[in-house]
């Protein structure tokens, strides 16, 4: 995928819109955009995405980052640690936030819903053993709370203590007191994020019309 | 209600209540006759006296005894009916609800307009004059208490997601309405046989305009009982806020030159100025007005008792201010409202948040309840002008414009939405599309007499088909059709937490794409209402609040509420399994209250339990993680704690175990619960600990600082004497004896439940 130019009828897009789901226009506009972030190369690394000044003010930028070289992500096996990515794999990360297509049926919105709350799980289990343990949550709500600037420690911690009590309490019920939990699994988090409606939350528009000119174009300005 | 025992109070109920309304309405309708009648005899006597033998003034040969009793009506006569109205009113809400499968099928509006019918008949039965729904009375007085209602406790986030279809709804929608009806009727007029031939073009818009507008009073009366789900709610209610612009100009616009009979290009060029004019303008003043409360708000701290006042005046005065330049009155309400409650509820005391909440909704549930019984009333009143043909065109053609601009609008809208909206939500929409006591009033303002009466029949006609037919009809659909209710759910701190990263997420995801979409702009937005805005409007520290925080706390103080609340029988340890309860019992009938009401000191109470609570969570995941959490530094920081406003103090103390409350009175919530269990944990008896560490939001309340329950107080001292614990030492003694609580030792539970 060297070239700049993005010919609708490129081959290698028809193979991506199967696999991503996106449309063409779409990818095309992502590759754009994927050159733009990697400054023409073909492989993109951390150091381009981090240029991105818009995303330094993010609270939660580092596991953003994170979410695109986290092989969990990708279709197909690669080996850790992932240092550089390709356009494949920066389009299977983004086909996560695809909003689904509207003649969906029930299970296929079940699965949509699982794999938009896989890829949520991957990021907050950054230590990838399969559990959010309340250590990696309270990383979570320590950075979200980072944000602002009178942070305490203490009240992140209560609050994702009291964020892991309702975990418990909704998967496991009562408790006995000598009980341990261990933390959230999959299936948990899968149960606690039930009525959240994820599929429709967790969805951006992809612009069908090129609009990536229009940005600040940071990476130009190093 | 069980058996025919307790059916027949309620009837008796209603039938006194009833009689009671007859029995006013004649008293409000005579006076007029009364008073004329005493106005003659008294005026050569000077004053009222039930003394027969008047001596003119001059004589002084008898000298008039001193009247013991008398009886002087005309005095009150204006505010005794008024309130007289309104009690009636209220009594009548009341007996509704006494009769329950009538309340179940017909909604309150429906109910209250046949009262109004009711009661008119009675009246006129007398011949007497019964109040009219004045026009001034409705937009000044009943109609901006619903919509402050209504715009304070608008939901921001869904309203803002579905800005661009609610907005397309309302000003191209109602567009669409007003000249197809208006259109469709000059059609209509044009046959022969309906003989209203003399109704011309600009006449039947100006109808069409009326007519066009959903209403906002009944959509809340309606919508409020169906319980729908957020989305459509909030589209159908927004759309109905929001067309008031629209309305607005269209009448204005058409009434001019409804005179004049000719309408120039330009003047057509000048009404969609006027369009953009109005409703800008309208949300300029409400934002003016909005800031202008906000910021005197912060300085409220030493009057509390005075915050819901500036609240009320500020937006009482937004809208009157933009009634005032024929800007859009409703828009400005609703800015003001949204634009002052986040930062208004940041800087108020609970005590006046609560007296706002409650307020606002007192006076939006008696404005509605007038406004239903006067519509009836008026309708009775007349005058009428029945014509067959006028009035079936109009609500055919009402019904069937509506369906066609939804179905069409929503085609055209469905290409930008990401969550697209199903057929199913269209009927929904279309059929939620009730006309009310807006137009009623619009109608009454028209100054031309001929076309006035027949277009009031119509406008009335259309009124109650709305609401009568499709008011009674919506709930069996919304079952038939199986549309999605509103969530139950309680708010869960894993939502709330993961709503903010879905937002952090989804913003830095467009920041990779690079394209500035919704949540880039949204995200924009907060930033700078962070540094700058939040800054200036709300005072001291809690300026630099999460909302992660506050929403907590809200959720905390939610939640031991309704521990109270729901009385003993629960026992509610500990945060989550609250929140497991709580979640269960949603599920379950409404719990009944227990205790009949809560007095705000309690409500404090419970703020502190609800720091225990917290604490009870840290102490409970001890059995969570193998992790050490015995080294947790629990009770450091106390440092931090001030003794400041409570709020602040409420909000600062996440994550702590101290509550420093001045606690006014001391009703302990072991009055109210019967079972707790004291939380014996403490961390240098970890052995001990096997047993129950359930938690007990008692066992803080007991250590209220209250003078009342020494008694309790030095009992859970006594308890705690023993253990100090790893609690870091605290400035106030609260903490201590709280502490000591918590460090209670000994794994059996202690039942607290004596009175």
């Amino acid at each position: 995928m060297g070239s700049l130019q993005s010919s609708p009828s490129h081959p290698d897009y028809v193979d991506l819109a199967e696999k991503t789901g996106f449309s063409l226009e779409q990818i095309s506009i992502l590759h754009k955009r994927f050159k733009q972030l990697s400054h023409n190369e073909d492989k993109l690394r951390r150091e381009h995405l981090d240029q991105i000044t818009d995303l330094q003010a993010n609270p939660i930028r580092e596991q953003i980052v994170e979410a695109f070289f986290d092989k969990r992500n990708f279709y197909q096996d690669i080996e850790e640690p992932v240092n550089e990515i390709n356009f494949e794999n920066f389009l299977e990360v983004m086909s996560n936030f695809r909003p689904p297509s509207d003649n969906l049926s029930e299970e296929q919105l079940v699965k949509v819903r699982k794999e938009k709350l896989r890829f949520l799980f991957n990021m907050h289990d950054t230590d990838k053993d399969g559990t959010i343990t309340l250590e990696e949550y309270r990383h979570v709500v320590e950075e979200l709370l980072s944000y602002y600037e009178a942070l305490e420690n203490e009240t992140a911690r209560g609050i994702a203590d009291a964020a892991m009590l309702e975990v418990a309490s909704i998967t496991r019920g009562h408790m006995e007191p000598d009980e341990f939990y261990e933390g959230i699994t999959f299936e948990h988090f899968l149960k606690l994020l039930e009525g959240f409606e994820i599929e429709s939350r967790m969805s951006i528009r992809f612009m069908n019309m090129d609009t990536t000119t229009l940005c600040k174009l940071e990476c130009r300005s190093e | 209600m069980a058996g025919l025992g307790s059916g027949t109070s309620p009837r008796l109920a209603g039938f006194v209540s009833l009689s009671l309304l007859v029995f006013v309405a004649v008293i409000s309708a005579s006076p007029d006759n009364v008073d004329g009648a005493n106005e003659t005899l008294r005026r050569p006597s000077g004053d009222s006296l039930e003394d027969s033998h008047h001596h003119p003034r001059n004589s002084t040969e008898h000298r008039k005894a001193f009247p013991v009793l008398a009886f002087n009506y005309e005095h009150v006569s204006k505010p005794f009916v008024i309130s007289l109205w309104i009690l009636l009113a209220l009594l009548m809400k009341l007996g509704f609800h006494l009769i329950p499968r009538v309340s179940h099928v017909v909604p309150e509006s429906c109910l209250l307009i046949f009262v109004g019918l009711l009661v008119g008949g009675v009246i006129k039965a007398m011949n007497q004059t019964p109040p009219v729904l004045d026009t001034k009375l409705f937009f000044l007085y009943l109609l901006p208490p619903i919509i402050l209602d209504a715009g304070y406790f608008l939901p921001i986030r869904a309203f803002t997601e579905n800005m661009g279809t609610i907005l397309v709804f309302a000003v191209v929608g109602t567009l669409w309405n007003a000249f197809f009806i208006g259109g469709m009727m000059f059609a209509v007029c044009q046959i022969e046989a309906a003989q209203v031939g003399h109704v011309d073009l600009l006449s039947c818009l100006l109808f069409g305009s009326i007519i066009s507008a959903v209403d906002p009073v009944a959509v809340l009366a309606v919508f409020e009982e169906i319980h729908i789900n957020e989305l459509l709610h909030i589209l159908v209610f927004g759309e109905s806020l929001l067309n008031d612009a629209v309305t607005v100009v269209l009448y204005h616009l058409f009434e001019e030159f409804a005179h004049e009979g000719t309408v120039t290009v330009g003047d057509a060029l000048l009404g969609v100025v006027s369009f953009f004019v109005v409703s800008v303008g309208g949300i300029m003043v409400g934002v003016i007005f909005g800031i202008l409360g906000a910021f005197t708000s912060r300085f409220t701290s030493h009057s509390r008792v005075i915050e819901p006042l500036f609240v009320f005046l500020y937006s009482y005065m937004a809208y009157l201010s933009a009634e005032v330049f024929h800007l859009s009155g409703i828009m400005s309400l609703i800015a003001c409202g949204v634009i002052m409650r986040p930062y208004v509820e940041a800087n108020i005391s609970h005590k006046s948040y609560t007296t706002i909440k409650y307020f606002l909704k007192m006076w939006s549930s008696v404005s509605e309840t007038l406004i239903f019984i006067f519509l009836g009333v008026s309708t009775v009143e007349g005058p009428h002008n029945w014509n067959w043909i006028f009035v079936i065109f109009t609500l055919i053609l009402c019904l069937l414009s509506r369906v066609l601009g939804v179905v069409g609008l929503t085609f055209i809208i469905n290409k930008f939405r990401i969550i697209k909206l199903t057929k199913k939500d269209q009927f929904i929409v279309a059929y939620g599309g009730l006309r009310g006591a807006i137009a009623f009033s619009l109608g009454f303002l028209l100054t031309d007499t001929e076309k006035k009466d027949m277009f009031l029949t119509a406008i009335i006609t259309v009124i109650f088909f709305t609401v009568f037919v499709q008011g009674m009809t919506i709930r069996p659909l919304v079952e038939l059709l199986a549309v999605k209710k509103k969530k139950e759910s309680k708010a869960s701190i894993n939502e709330e937490i993961h709503t903010q990263f879905l937002d952090h997420l989804l913003t830095g995801i467009e920041d990779i794409c690079g394209h500035y979409g919704h949540h880039h702009w949204k995200d924009k937005l907060n930033r700078f209402n962070k540094t700058y805005v939040k800054k200036w409007l709300i005072a001291g520290d809690r300026s630099t609040e999460p909302q992660l925080i506050s929403f907590y706390n809200k959720m905390e103080m939610k939640e031991a509420m309704m521990l109270v609340e729901s009385g003993s029988a629960a026992k509610l340890p500990s945060l989550a399994s609250t929140a497991s309860l709580q979640n269960a019992q949603q599920r379950a009938p409404p719990k009944q209250r227990a205790i009949p009401s809560i007095s705000k000191t309690r409500e404090q109470e419970i703020r502190k339990m609800l720091r225990a609570n917290l604490q009870k969570t840290r102490q409970r995941l001890r059995s969570y993680s193998r992790h050490d959490l015995f080294s947790d530094p629990f009770e450091d920081n106390m440092s931090e704690i001030r003794f400041r406003k409570q709020r602040v103090q409420m909000e600062r103390r996440v994550g702590r175990h101290t509550l420093i409350f001045k606690m006014e009175t001391a009703v302990l919530l072991s009055l109210q619960s019967s079972e707790h269990k004291v939380y014996t944990y403490d961390e240098s008896e970890s052995p001990r600990d096997g047993a129950a560490p359930e938690t007990s939001p008692d066992s803080v309340s007991l250590l209220s600082e209250s003078s009342q329950r020494p008694g309790q107080s030095s009992r859970m001292k006594k308890r705690g004497d023993a253990e100090q614990g790893a609690r870091a030492p605290d400035n106030q003694e609260e903490q201590q004896k709280l502490s000591r609580c918590f460090s209670d030792p000994g794994p059996k539970e202690e039942e607290e439940g004596e009175g």
